[in-house]
């Protein structure tokens, strides 16, 4: 029974580990400036831990295979040097690997959530809702028309509650259903949540961020290659939380203040 | 204290006071254990539903339609109807199975036994949780047949979702108030629980049973206490404040300006955050009340079958104190991207990979057990060697979830519900079957049956892994978490895997029939048990199978030796019981 035990789990073992490092199921194609730097995290990770999760399930297999009961009267064996030997081991290459994994990936985390945009950010306001995004862009002003939760209205198609009456500089504001976005040009979206919890994910951008009612959350990425992407929301939101997303469409500058006079001018 | 302070209650006459309000610990701790699987059944049968959806979301499930008439009209499952099986399947499995057997079913059966006690220290609050815990378990399954059915806000109830009520779409109406009325309930029957506990463990400790001397699963069972009374302590007035947001208009947790179902909600000043953080105060701990019945069960079980003491018996004990102080400093893990300060990610996230540290101590200890062991490769015994293997394979996945950068690309998809299925999910559950194939000679009086036993680990074993490794395959994708159906395009190619997961799943279950089946019978006519079938040391295998109403017929015992003697070499045999005199060598 032991060694059917040890050859279960070596088996277990080596296919998984075997369709981790084959990536038939891996992370889609980076298309952001800071993903490289998680995925260099996440690879590191992986190898490290992957180390040890073959080397614990390996001995486990290795030890039931040996050391079944065979009734031959011999005496039981400590394991040469008792626990210490655990102890040190796990405090010394546990903690080696905790130090390292802290020290660099709080850089990681640092450069994309602890530090600022870049000063020629393009700024983009964000409402997620039940279950929809809706992106602002500024207009010619340049500024954000103040939003008032108690001005929406789905039927007028006043999404998020501008007051271009009596807000002039919510009157240029342009509101699309799609987030249009320059490559290589620094993006702050500053999110906000109409409803219920919602985030923001879109996998390529190795970028999610949770939007809560009641904060403005700040965000930021640069795109690297033009494409478009989906925009899914990863906090569960209500019955349509699996319906609901947006797509992003990374595309040249030129392209971009093309798409946005043309949007400009649908308003 | 270690002498033993008797409170002499006469056995009780009569039906109802024998076997329904009982206040006997073993009654009770087997009443708990039948809530578990009643709790786990219904758990498991929804998880079905929810896997054939995900696999085959437009082919009806034959007779649901008939169950659920709103929720699956014709037996396609709507979008709603899974939110709200996922919800049920969460709180049901997490509270009512993980909590309810390893915790306090086995540790009320077992801890007064193994300490020398007759009882527990308060056999009427003892039966008093019990009883709570199943009125919340009522109030909670009573929540499908009510309105436009029970909650949708995932186990975790995030508001404002839970708690702006109705206009928040269906099952937020009287279901989640009818979720929160439950888990308040619930935290009330831990709190009575984890006193009683920890009260029974400090007090009632027979004579010679020192803390030094008390079994691995002792340990555990009052380590786990400690961290309940904790734990549920912040998230019962937490659950208060939900409810009070819902019928009685406050704000704790909703802000100001909220426009939902069209209208704009009556409320201000609240924080969804402090929801979060409330919720995770008690939910990280949580995650160690699962687990931890089972290190200590997994401790107390694996000398007994590689005959030879657990190796670092302080070390071990050190590491579960060391868990259990460390599982209250991470819970901001859960909320990296929540939107609270982003400073605060390194705070969260040194702590949770910390924790690493003891894990793998104590994982290298069951390991280093069985090294020059000789096992007995008995159904319990098998239980606990696939406890290490899965509790290994979930916790390495704990290393990526642990870094906010990486969790900025994994938070929210399937290799998070990978991750937490097999460290406190599986391996909790493989705890609780080695405690049952293990103890149901004590509390039944007779064997189960090995021959089906060691079907039940294999197809065991071998189907929680394709059902579970998977799920972080899809996770690496970007496959994302609580979506009832896959229609992005970047999802529709992770639709075969998910079938495969969902066929696996079935099969998985099914396996779970043996192991009824042998639990039935068992009870009502196994082979009967010796008092000490498997060799083992400790007091509960001291008395008769099943002990007397009193545990010990009358005679307390005295300890003379610690719980981890196995491996000597001598005539009669390689043990020696804790009660066996001082003087006594191997039994």
């Amino acid at each position: 029974m032991g060694k059917l035990f040890a050859v279960v789990v070596t088996i277990i073992t080596l296919v998984s580990t075997a369709i981790f490092a084959s990536h038939i199921w891996w992370l889609p194609v980076d298309i952001s400036a800071h993903g490289h730097a998680i995925d260099r995290q996440l690879t590191e990770t992986m190898v490290t831990s992957g180390v040890l999760f073959v080397l614990s399930q390996l001995a486990l297999a290795v030890f039931a295979w040996r050391y079944g009961d065979r009734r031959d009267g011999r005496a039981v064996k400590t394991f040469p040097g008792g626990a210490a030997p655990m102890v040190v081991f796990a405090t010394l290459l546990v903690g080696a690997e905790i130090l390292a994994l802290t020290f660099v990936g709080s850089k990681v985390w640092a450069g994309i959530y602890q530090s600022p945009a870049g000063p020629n950010a393009l700024e983009i306001d964000v409402q997620a809702e039940q279950f929809a995004f809706y992106f602002r862009y500024a207009g010619a002003d340049g500024r954000f028309g103040a939003v008032h939760p108690e001005r929406i209205d789905e039927a007028s198609g006043n999404f998020l509650g501008l007051d271009p009456a009596n807000d002039t500089t919510a009157r240029d504001d342009i509101v699309v259903p799609t987030l249009a976005v320059p490559v290589n040009r620094p993006i702050l979206l500053t999110m906000r949540a109409k409803d219920v919890n919602h985030a923001f994910y879109v996998p390529e951008l190795r970028i999610q961020q949770d939007v809560v009612p009641g904060l403005v959350i700040p965000l930021h990425f640069t795109a690297t290659d033009t494409g478009k992407h989906e925009i899914v929301c990863t906090q569960l939101c209500g019955l349509g939380h699996y319906n609901m997303r947006a797509y992003i469409e990374v595309m040249s500058q030129a392209q971009f203040d093309q798409w946005l006079k043309e949007r400009a001018a649908e308003q | 204290m270690t002498q033993t302070t008797a409170h002499h209650h006469a056995p009780p006459r009569g039906f109802l006071r024998t076997h329904v309000f009982s206040l006997d610990h073993k009654v009770i701790g087997k009443q708990y254990l039948d809530l578990a699987l009643v709790a786990v059944c219904t758990g498991m049968a929804l998880s079905w539903l929810m896997r054939l959806h995900l696999a085959w979301p437009e082919t009806p499930i034959p007779g649901l339609g008939k169950l659920a008439p709103t929720g699956a009209a014709g037996g396609v499952i709507t979008p709603e109807y899974y939110l709200q099986l996922m919800t049920m399947h969460g709180t049901i499995m997490v509270f009512f199975v993980l909590t309810t057997a390893p915790f306090a079913g086995f540790g009320n059966y077992f801890l007064p036994i193994q300490v020398g006690a007759e009882d527990m220290a308060f056999p009427r609050i003892n039966m008093m949780s019990f009883w709570v815990t199943l009125v919340a378990f009522l109030v909670l399954i009573a929540s499908f047949f009510v309105g436009d059915g029970p909650a949708l806000s995932g186990w975790t109830a995030y508001a404002p979702l839970s708690a702006v009520g109705k206009d928040a779409g269906p099952g937020q109406g009287v279901g989640q108030t009818l979720w929160a009325v439950s888990i308040t309930l619930f935290c009330v029957a831990q709190l009575l629980g984890s006193l009683n506990f920890i009260t029974t463990t400090l007090d009632l400790r027979t004579k010679g049973m020192s803390l030094a001397r008390m079994p691995f699963s002792t340990w555990a069972w009052f380590i786990t206490s400690v961290i309940g009374l904790i734990a549920f302590a912040v998230l019962m007035p937490a659950c208060i404040l939900l409810i009070l947001d819902r019928v009685a208009g406050t704000s704790f947790f909703i802000p100001a300006g909220l426009v939902i179902s069209d209208r704009l909600q009556p409320h201000a000043g609240g924080s969804p955050l402090l929801w979060q953080h409330l919720f995770w105060f008690f939910g990280h701990p949580e995650v160690y009340i699962a687990i931890l019945p089972g290190f200590g069960i997994v401790s107390h079980i694996l000398p007994v079958f590689a005959r030879k003491p657990l190796l670092g018996p302080r070390v071990m004990i050190g590491c579960l104190i060391a868990i259990a102080f460390l599982s209250y400093t991470v819970w901001g893990h859960h909320m990296f991207l929540s939107g609270m300060n982003p400073f605060s990610a390194t705070l969260f996230s040194v702590p949770t990979l910390v924790i690493t540290i003891p894990a793998t101590i104590v994982t290298l200890l069951w390991i280093g057990t069985i090294y020059g062991a000789k096992l007995r490769f008995t159904t319990p015994a098998l239980f606990c060697l696939g406890f290490v293997s899965v509790f290994v394979s979930g916790g390495i996945s704990g290393f990526f979830l642990a870094q906010p950068s990486i969790d900025t690309y994994l938070h929210g998809t399937y290799f998070v519900v990978g991750h937490f299925h097999f460290v406190m999910g599986v391996a909790a559950m493989f705890g609780i079957f080695a405690a049952t194939y293990f103890w149901a000679p004590k509390m039944f009086g007779r064997m189960m049956s090995e021959t089906l036993g060691k079907w039940h680990f294999w197809l065991t074993f071998i189907g929680v892994y394709c059902v579970f490794m998977p799920m972080h395959y899809l996770g690496l994708a970007g496959n994302v978490r609580r979506y009832s159906a896959f229609t992005d395009d970047y999802l529709k190619p992770m639709i075969p895997l998910h079938q495969f997961i969902t066929i696996a799943a079935l099969f998985t279950g099914a396996a779970q029939l043996i192991f009824l089946f042998n639990l039935v019978r068992t009870r009502l006519r196994g082979p009967k048990a010796p008092s000490n079938p498997w060799e083992a040391t400790t007091l509960e295998w001291s008395t008769t199978s099943p002990p007397p109403f009193d545990n010990f017929g009358g005679r307390p015992p005295v300890v003379h030796h610690g719980p981890n003697e196995y491996g000597a070499t001598g005539a009669g045999g390689d043990y020696v019981m804790q009660a066996s005199l001082p003087s006594a060598g191997p039994a």
